[in-house]
This record gives C-alpha cells, structure tokens and sequence, in this order.
C-alpha cells in the first residue's frame, strides 16, 4: 500500500493506505481522529465535514490524491481547548441531543463564517442545510450560528 | 402526583466503605434495589483508575469533597446523563458545577430498569434519584453535627457546606469519613419544589465540551487493542437465506483478516427464545473481518452470495391491499369496548368514517448501528451503544451459554436511538462473531445496512368512525390494521376514551417477514395525526368550534371512574386553552393557517398549533407553538432542546418520511433516495410549560406524535385538502394552493 504524508491540524503524519481510502477513514482508522464522523458515506449528510484550506469539505468522499499539499483541519484542530467562536456559541446554546452530526455542523458553520462574518437567518439557513441533524436541534444551530457571527469579529 | 411520596429506598441499597487507598473516603449510595454492601479493594478518588467491576454507585464523595454522580440510564440524547444527576444533587445538595458525571455500566444486581425508551427514566427516577441524594445529605450533616455536639437541626447546608448555629462550616469532604460510618435512615424528608436551587435552572449537557471538541464519545469511536473490524453481509431481501457464496476476491483485498459466517448461534438462541426472532434474521450471514472500518466495507461489497427466498419476498403495494383488506374484515381483537357501538350508529343522524395511511419508516441515527464485542474465556466485553443493557446481555449470556456475571455490558454515548438501539440484533452479531474468530471486534453497519437491516416502524392504516346524534357525538370506533403488530394496551384508553358513551378500539395485524419495532412515540407517531385530523374534519361537519368541541368532551372524562384513564382532562384543558392563548388561535393575520391538535401520550399533556403560510403556491410550515403540561421541568434548557427536536422531528417524518419494500428489499438505501427534515425546512417551534409542582414525566417522545396532525389540520385551513395520507410530500397535488386564493 502506497505511504502518503498529509497534514493534519498543523502536523505532518504518515499514512500507509489503499489509494481509494477516504479521508474520513484515514481519520478515523489511521490517525485516532474519531471527532470527524461517519454518516452516510456519500456526502448526503454532513457528519464528516473538515476543512481542506479553509473550505469545508465532506472527507467521505475525499480520497488522499485530492488532497496532496493541502492542509486538512479536524473539530480536534478547530481551536486549541474548545474555544473557537463556534465552539463557544455551541456551548452557550447547548446545541447538541445526541451530538454525534454536532462535529459536522460545527466544522460546516465555522468555514461558512470565515467568508461570510454577517450572515442573515436566511444565509445562515442555506449554508446549514446540507447537514441532517436527525435530533432536528435546527432551531439552536441556527440561533448559535447566529450568536458565533458576532463573537467572531 | 405529590413530589413528596414516600419512599422504598432499601437500608441495604447504600454502601459504604472507609478503607479508600491514601487515606481518603469514598461513600457511595446504590439506588433502590436492595444489594449486598460491598467491600471494595481498592478504591481509588481517580476515576481513571477506578475498577467498574466492583464499584457501581450513584454517589462518591471523595474526602477532598470531590462529588462523582453516576448516570445509571443510557444516554441516546435524551439528555438523561445531565437530568438524572441534577435530581440527586438537588437532594445533596451540592454545587451543580462541583459535580462531576459518569455513565454507569450495566448493572443489575444495584440498578433498576437501565433502559432509554418511552420516555420513563424521569418518570420511574424520580423518587428514588431524590431519596438517594438526600440520604446522603442527611448523614453528612449527622456527622457534622455529633462532631460539633450539636443537634443535626441546628444545622443548615449550602452547596455541600454544612454550617452550625456558632457560624462554624465543614464541607462534606471534611466529615466523609465520619458520614459513612453512621446508619443509614429510613426515610428522610425530601425539598419543597420551592427550594430548589439546581432543578428548575438551565443546565448543559454535562458531555456538551466533548461533544463540540470531537472527543470519542460514541460507539463507533470506542477503540480497544487488538481490535478487528467485521461488515456482514445480511440477506438483500426481507424472507431471503443464504445458499452459498463465493469470497475469492474479497480475501484478496488489502487488509483482510478473515471471511467467515455466522447464524448457527443465532439460530439456536432463536430456538430458546422465540421472541426475538422477529427481530434477527435467522440466516447465514457472511462477515469480512479487516484492519479498518473501510477495508472490511470494501471487501464486503466483493463477497459473491448465492440468496434464495425462504419465505414470500413482500411488498409495499401487497402490504396496502392486505390492510386495506384487514380493515374492512372482521378479524379484529377488541381492546376496549364501551357502550353499544352498533345501536348508537344505528341510531345517528350523520356518521363520519375516513381511513388514514402510514408507511414504513427507518429510523436513521444519525450513527449507524454498531457494536463492540470481546469474548474470551474470562469474560464476554460488550461496549456500544445500545438502549436496552440488561435485557441484550441477557441474550448474549444465553446464546453462548455463559453465566450472566461474566458479561461486562459498558454503554456509550448514542448517536441517536428512536427505538432502533431497544432491539440489539448487532450485540448479538458482536458476540457471535468474537466468539467465531476469537478476537475483540466492532461490527460496523454501512448507512446502507443500517436502512436495509432496520428493524422499522411498520405501516398502519386507521378507520376511524363517529355517529352524531342531535348536536354530540355518540359514538367513536377506532380500527387499526398494521404489520406485525398493535398498539400496546394503555393507548386505546387515551382520549377520546371516557369523553364518548359508545366507544371501541379494534385491532388486527398482519404477521410480515420484514422486522418491526418501536419508533420514537410508538403507534401514537401516527395515531395522533389521524385522530386529530378527525377530530378537526368533525368539528367541520358538525359546524361548531374546534375547540370547544375538544373541550366539551374532555368535560365528560371522569378518570376517578374509571382507572384505566390516566390522562387528566383538567391538565388537558389547561393546555388546549394555554395554546389557544399563546399561539394567538384565531387571532392571526388572514395569510396565516393555523391547525390545532391535543395529544396525550408517556404521561405528557401536549397541545400544538401549526402556523402555516403560503410560499410559491405551496403551504409551508413557519411556526409550531406548543404547549406542555410534563410536571416539574428538571432542566428546562434540556426540556426544550427535546420538544424543538420533537416537534420538527415530527414535522419532518409526516411531511418527508416514507420507506417503500419492492421484493422484499427497501427501495431507498441512503440519503440520496431518503428525505429527512433539513435547517430550510425546519420551522421555529415556540414552547411554554404549564407551571406545577407535579412529578415530571418524560419528554423524549411526548412532543413528536402531535405535530403530524397540526401541520395537516394547518394545510387543510391553507390549500382546502383533508391529507390522510403519510408523508404529505406523497401527494403534491393535494398540497397546492388554487390560484385564485394566493394572496399577494
């Protein structure tokens, strides 16, 4: 099996896998990130949503090869104790139920702000649509999505 | 309905130990079965280090007055781990933020009714969970008080600080040791709701930092050395069994340890417990066992299986015939029966009869099922998420003919249960497979098998018949016919049971190859939209208000007459008129459709109303006021978190929901081909509680069986179409507004 470098929440790991692997995989199996989560494996709901440059991205459906030199972040590299805006907003609504899709929501909302600091309900409903909260927490999520918005400037 | 009831704590559920390594004091208190003190060997302050197997408690308070609440009842996001800790805290009465929570284990020797479902864990904790706390709390503040020579009553406590008469204070790390030492009492007197200082007050969930850090907290992130990954192969269809297969190329691929099959044990467990065989598939199946969750995924995909049908392949267009069919038979078993049904729609002057329809539903948490198993020949390790602990240990020490004592069942955190983790049939995989290949191994359901190994909400269709006579309804008959099976036996006597003289509840099933169970709200999920739809189409035909029609029948529930009554049509109409108040009934502008409905189920008093607008010629749910009447609210911050989730679950299913079987096989396998409720669609959902000192039920399920019937009754105000059909999406047609009614 091939060895690929990649880099993961700032540190350059080593991975010997089949090339068909998904990131999501990678994470999970190989690299004891289990904070990204498996859902549907299809990039239908969300659960497994990290950053690769900055752009949110479902790592389902990512193989190594798409994302040779680029730099991945997990929820686990989010901030360093918890304390991205997001992060805290989560917190300060207490978004989750069962909290296993939060991971995902959380990674989709902070990459969403970062291009788009003031978002209106509706903005904020659009880029949140993409991620299935089977709990149907939708209500906190919008209103911590709102809330993070502000902390973030 | 008092909150200070009497309790039946047992003296012996309580234990004690004063031998904690390095000098410390651990007291810990077993809730309400009575168990054997134990001797611990070593007990440690660090929770890292404490040994599960010899120490389950609900309370340890360490001499530094470190305070550990353990959670007894699994967590699916029902938010149990924070509100049963807060009801014994209260009773202690410590600092919430000075308690730190632990998930219990299995545990049934000092544990009761370790189960996620129906919305009970409250419910049924309530007393004990209060009894525990404040025990302890009483034998703290003894020993501070023979310590000082004063009278125990001369005492007061503030989180966890005892205080004398003289000023003088000891925490409750201080007099540990001393506490522990003193008989435990017999009944102590519990807090005036008035009093409390940690229920009634926002609380996070006590997992919230992990949670938003990624933390591994759920089945599928539970890792243990050594640990191999197994995908099964099931069969494709619903009646289908494996003949042969071929697994050439699949051991072929990277990372593959092993293909083998399992079933014979399955089979056998099946011969000793017949029951749940309709909930595993009696079949061979072919597992792949590999380094990684993908690896063996993949290779699963590579196995060749030969299947043959063992029994019909069904159908959802045969299931619709049979129904219909078992609707208008007469092969019923009669669940309640009032009055003379027949003479009194004999005697009516107009009669109502519509037929509602559901269909199968997945349930789709969001994590897929999986399981983590280790058999060795010391002892049999279960680790996942599962709803139902003791019941599938049960199985599982039965099925491989170990005694129950070896099997050390530890529960994580679910990614979602709604009935699907009651079942287990993946526990039972588990430990068959580590049992076959001798290792400790995680079985991993693709979202693919988790839709189409599911263990559904079976489809159901409702007749529902009322005669008239002189301005009342006379006469009320409820038929169900549904796959598998009828609703259990307290529904028939939810309203309107004791509001109509002439009153009966029909069931009848078909027995199908395709496994069912519980889905969050079981049979009320759809009952209520029916009824409710009814009941609002009545008013309609009768030509008088809906909701005084509601309440004059309510008006006629006499529950002191008759015991089987347990919903309270006073807390009925407190809500109903709560909601009316609230959500601005009849009040709204003229391009606001409101529909209103009223639920009783789990013990919950509910009433909601749907406000509905039309967007693009369509009628689109914008808002959902909702009224509760569930007692005390532990924690109110949780308490709304499971109503929002409730309702826009409950949006979501009757409007999206629908899981069709061609030739046995579901016809959906993800979520490119299954529609849940996303953020666009999700309305704001707006909630009050009626306030009261009543002991609090539940609210994982209470909110969700209404919601269905008040989007409906909201779309008829709206488009001028009655839906009796779930999902509404079904028919677009009827969900059109005609052209010349769109305002604007």
């Amino acid at each position: 099996m091939p060895t690929y470098q990649i880099k993961v929440n700032g540190e350059s790991r080593s991975v010997d896998v089949a090339e068909d692997t998904p990131v999501l995989w990678v994470l999970r199996d190989h690299l004891d990130l289990v904070g990204t989560k498996y859902g549907c494996g299809i990039g239908q709901c969300g659960a497994c949503t990290v950053h690769v440059d900055g752009t949110a991205m479902r790592s389902c459906s990512l193989t190594l090869s798409k994302i040779d030199g680029k730099s991945i972040t997990t929820i686990e590299g989010l901030s360093e104790n918890g304390t991205h805006p997001v992060q805290e907003a989560w917190k300060e609504v207490d978004v989750p139920q069962c909290g296993y899709c939060q991971a995902g929501q959380i990674m989709t909302a902070s990459a969403f702000l970062e291009n788009n600091p003031n978002p209106s309900e509706e903005d904020v409903n659009n880029a949140m649509h993409g991620n299935i909260c089977r709990c149907a927490s939708y209500s906190r999520i919008r209103k911590a999505v709102m809330i993070a918005a502000e902390n973030m400037d | 309905m008092s909150t200070n009831k009497s309790n039946t704590l047992s003296r012996r559920a309580f234990i004690r130990n004063s031998s904690l390594a390095g000098g410390g004091m651990v007291i810990g208190f077993n809730l309400l079965q009575s168990c054997k003190p134990k001797v611990i060997a070593e007990p440690a302050i660090d929770l890292a280090s404490l040994d599960y197997n010899d120490f389950n408690a609900f309370i340890k308070i360490s001499d530094n007055g470190a305070v550990t609440i353990y959670s007894p009842n699994p967590e699916i996001g029902q938010g149990v781990k924070t509100s049963m800790p807060m009801i014994i805290a209260e009773e202690l009465d410590v600092a919430w933020r000075d308690v730190y929570v632990e998930q219990g284990i299995l545990d049934t020797e000092n544990y009761q009714r370790q189960v996620a479902g129906g919305s009970q864990s409250i419910r049924f904790g309530w007393d004990a969970l209060r009894q525990t706390g404040a025990k302890a709390k009483h034998m703290l503040v003894s020993a501070a008080a023979t310590r000082w020579g004063v009278d125990p009553s001369e005492c007061s406590v503030s989180e966890g600080v005892i205080t004398n008469a003289a000023g003088e204070s000891l925490g409750y790390g201080d007099v540990v040791n001393e506490a522990a030492l003193l008989e435990i009492p017999e009944d102590v007197p519990l807090k005036d709701p008035k009093d409390y200082k940690i229920m009634g007050k926002d609380a996070s969930n006590v997992d919230i930092g992990k949670i938003v850090t990624g933390k591994p907290l759920f089945g599928l992130d539970y890792k243990a050395d050594g640990m191999v990954y197994a995908a099964v192969l099931r069969p494709p269809s619903f009646g289908q069994k494996l003949v042969s297969f071929d697994d050439t190329d699949a051991r072929a691929m990277p990372g593959v340890i092993d293909v083998v099959t399992i079933g014979e044990k399955v089979r056998a467990l099946l011969e000793e417990d017949p029951g749940f065989a309709s909930k595993i598939s009696s079949s061979d199946k072919v597992v792949v066992v590999a380094e990684s969750t993908w690896q063996a995924m993949k290779a699963k995909e590579a196995v060749k299986a030969v299947w043959e049908d063992e029994s019909k392949v069904e159908s959802t267009e045969e299931h619709d015939k049979i129904l219909n069919d078992l609707l208008d038979g007469n092969n019923f078993n009669t669940m309640r029966s009032d009055g003379n049904i027949k003479k009194a729609f004999a005697e009516a002057d107009e009669t109502l009869e519509r037929t509602y329809e559901s269909p199968f539903l997945p349930h789709n948490c969001m994590e897929p099922m999986n399981f983590f198993a280790n058999v060795t020949d010391e002892k049999v390790h279960l680790v996942g998420p599962i709803q139902t602990p003791a019941w599938k240990a049960g199985l599982v020490s039965k099925m491989l003919g170990r005694e129950e004592k070896d099997i050390l069942l530890e529960m994580t955190r679910m990614g979602g249960g709604f009935g699907r983790r009651l079942y287990g049939d993946f526990v039972i995989e588990a430990a068959e497979i580590s049992d076959k290949i001798k290792k400790p191994v995680k079985v991993v359901y693709s979202r693919e098998d988790d839709m189409e190994d599911g263990i559904y909400r079976m489809a159901i269709k409702y007749r529902i018949k009322a005669g008239i006579k002189d301005g009342k309804i006379t006469a009320y008959h409820l038929k169900e016919a549904a796959v598998n099976d009828n609703m259990y036996g307290l529904i028939p006597n939810f309203f309107p049971a004791g509001a109509v003289e002439n009153y009966q509840v029909d069931a009848a099933s078909y027995n199908s190859n395709i496994t069912t169970g519980a889905w969050r709200a079981p049979y009320t999920n759809f009952l209520a939209y029916a009824e409710q739809s009814f009941f609002d189409e009545l008013a309609e035909m009768m030509e008088v208000d809906k909701i005084q029609l509601r309440l004059d029948l309510l008006d006629k529930v006499k529950p002191e007459e008759d015991e089987r009554i347990q919903y309270s049509p006073d807390r009925m109409k407190e809500v109903i008129k709560t909601a009316v108040d609230k959500s601005g009934w009849g009040t709204k502008p003229k391009h606001v459709y409101q529909g209103f409905v009223n639920y009783y189920c789990h013990n919950t008093h509910v009433a909601e109303v749907a406000d509905v607008e039309i967007e693009n010629g369509q009628p689109v749910v914008k808002k959902i006021t909702c009224v509760v009447d569930c007692g005390i609210v532990v924690n109110p911050m949780g308490a709304l978190n499971q109503i929002e989730g409730g309702v826009i679950d409950g949006v979501g299913h009757s409007m999206y929901g629908e899981l069709q079987f061609k030739d046995g096989k579901p016809t959906a396998n993800n979520f490119d081909r299954y529609r849940l409720i996303r953020m666009k669609e999700a309305p704001i959902v707006e909630t009050h509680f009626i306030q009261n000192d009543l002991s609090p039920t539940g609210l994982g399920e209470p909110t969700l069986p209404p919601a269905g019937g008040a989007v409906a009754n909201a779309f008829k105000a709206a488009t001028g179409n009655r839906l009796y059909q779930q999902p509404f999406t079904k028919t677009p047609e009827l969900l059109k507004v005609p052209e010349k009614e769109i305002i604007g």
